[in-house]
């Protein structure tokens, strides 16, 4: 698998396939705690992959790899914490 | 920020390196701060007014929201590849990755217009009520930045035709190629969030 030893071509393939599964999510009517929760988590995994793998931060200084992942948590937490308020 | 006479960031002693120029890095962290405010602001809104966000969601094309996911990240895709091909001196595939890598922009600018004509024709703007408003700002604030991220595009797309960049000198390209992946990024989220979550 020649096309796979190149980080960016299985950064693609695994950004389409989650794509996929958050639009088939919103098909089938996806709602509540562990549908918010699910696609939280494939945003990390796709964000998480466009910064290593796309912006090249794998190798970069930890500081900035620790800022925009960072980033993804952030945004990801302050989300799930409105989703949390919205239920109460 | 994409003056290739710009300072290269340091090279750290353990070899890792930041790619492009550390402003462009400052701008995007910036730029992803800006967004962090705007998804709270919506996520909490959201909170207060559930039903209506729920059921406004609705109304939005999840497809055209997808599709416009997959022209993104395979527009970032192509970009990753012009500065692979910088590294490695292949001075064409530069040149036609940014083109794809813009060809991709232009289509979800194009999807997104489809989009915005089929609201906009149904009577609906912001001030139709607090989803509508979050909906149109959020996503034609990140509209705006897709055309900024193509005009970065176009100007190394024009650079690289001039064969300024290679694996001598990358810094320029792989600014802007951050700044495009950035764009990818922030789509990432917007989609679920304002598309799909509820």
């Amino acid at each position: 698998m020649e096309l796979l030893k190149n980080p960016a071509h299985r950064a693609w393939i695994i950004l389409m396939i989650a794509t996929v599964v958050t639009w088939y999510l919103g098909e089938v009517g996806a709602a509540g705690t562990t549908s918010i929760i699910a696609m939280l988590l494939i945003a990390f995994v796709k964000g998480r992959l466009v910064i290593l793998d796309f912006m090249e931060l794998r190798e970069a200084p930890r500081m900035w790899r620790i800022l925009l992942e960072g980033w993804l948590i952030l945004v990801s937490s302050l989300i799930l914490l409105a989703y949390w308020i919205s239920l109460t | 920020m994409i003056n290739t006479q710009a300072v290269p960031a340091p090279e750290t002693p353990s070899g890792r390196r930041l790619p492009g120029d550390l402003a462009i890095w400052f701008f995007i962290l910036a730029e992803m701060l800006a967004f962090a405010v705007f998804f709270a602001a919506y996520a909490f809104a959201r909170a207060k007014n559930v039903e209506m966000f729920n059921t406004y969601q609705h109304t939005l094309d999840r497809n055209l929201g997808a599709l416009n996911t997959f022209l993104l990240i395979t527009g970032s895709w192509f970009v990753v590849l012009a500065v692979q091909a910088a590294h490695k001196d292949n001075r064409p595939a530069i040149a036609r990755n940014l083109l794809l890598g813009w060809l991709c922009g232009g289509g979800f600018l194009v999807v997104k217009v489809i989009e915005y004509a089929a609201k906009f024709g149904a009577g609906i703007s912001m001030s139709t009520n607090t989803f509508y408003m979050f909906y149109i700002s959020l996503t034609f604030f990140h509209f705006m930045h897709v055309i900024l991220g193509m005009v970065i595009l176009t100007i190394l797309w024009v650079q690289a035709r001039k064969g300024v960049y290679g694996s001598h000198d990358a810094h320029g390209l792989e600014s802007g190629a951050a700044y495009w992946h950035m764009v990818d990024l922030l789509w990432i989220v917007l989609f679920p969030l304002v598309y799909v979550m509820r």
